[in-house]
């Protein structure tokens, strides 16, 4: 009936809020959750951060992050309920399931097409130590169909 | 680099045309040298672009706080689309500004 997914909750309270307040919001949301038979998957405070432009009179906010795993009614009365506290002065939930779906899917398939790639050139498919070794030394890129790369060596 | 471009108002249309259409068909002929511009999202094999990472993001914001176009970061269009979704997200929740003067 009702699908459960995942989604992200973002939301900002303002900087003069205490801990007692934060741990009370985090409650009320999770009275919800349970009411809706979600499951947080993660909480993540970021704590203290400068916003980008000012909200009302603000213009820091305290950033929290759930992960949480539930049907979208539950989204609906979330997003209800974080409209009506005073503490929090912007939210924003976003389902990420499906973008995680597809960013899963691009990865095997990337992994899979290598593999493909090596046996048909005769080799074996996963690379072997001297290759890697190699590799490190002449700073090649695994594909050889990638473009060059230039500049921007950041690694995630 | 390249802030003529992306500065002057108006930049879809009529005069870009041309050269656009050089800069892509034949290469870098006219008088200035334009690099091959790859997608940094392929190249990197980035699978997810998340509004939270705005380090990832940052690149692809000039100053002004607009998006940065595709013929100007060449990112490609599957990667574009994400990139642009992500920074709406990200400036929601106020990681990013929408505007800066």
């Amino acid at each position: 009936m009702s699908t459960v997914r995942q989604y992200e909750l973002v939301y900002i309270a303002a900087p003069d809020t205490t801990e007692e307040a934060l741990a009370e919001l985090h409650q009320q949301i999770a009275t919800v959750v349970e009411r809706f038979g979600g499951t947080f998957e993660k909480t993540e405070p970021w704590g203290r951060r400068r916003l980008a432009y000012v909200i009302g009179p603000h213009r820091e906010g305290v950033y929290v992050l759930d992960v949480i795993n539930g049907p979208g009614e539950m989204v609906a009365e979330l997003d209800r309920r974080l409209r009506v506290f005073d503490a929090v002065i912007r939210h924003m939930v976003v389902r990420v399931d499906d973008e995680l779906a597809i960013a899963e899917r691009a990865k095997v398939r990337r992994k899979s097409d290598l593999v493909a790639r090596r046996l048909r050139r005769g080799l074996p498919p996963e690379p072997t130590e001297s290759e890697l070794l190699r590799r490190k030394q002449h700073g090649d890129d695994d594909d050889s169909d990638a473009g060059p790369a230039f500049g921007m060596e950041n690694e995630r | 680099m390249r802030d003529d471009d992306r500065e002057s108002s108006g930049g879809r249309g009529g005069g870009k045309a041309g050269a656009k259409k050089d800069g892509e068909k034949g290469g870098p002929r006219r008088g200035f040298f334009r690099r091959k511009r790859v997608c940094k999202f392929c190249v990197e094999k980035i699978d997810y672009i998340s509004y939270r990472d705005v380090k990832l993001l940052a690149p692809f914001i000039p100053e002004r706080g607009k998006v940065q176009p595709r013929r100007i970061s060449g990112t490609c269009a599957t990667h574009q689309r994400r990139l642009q979704v992500a920074i709406k997200r990200a400036r929601q929740i106020a990681l990013i500004p929408y505007v800066t003067d």
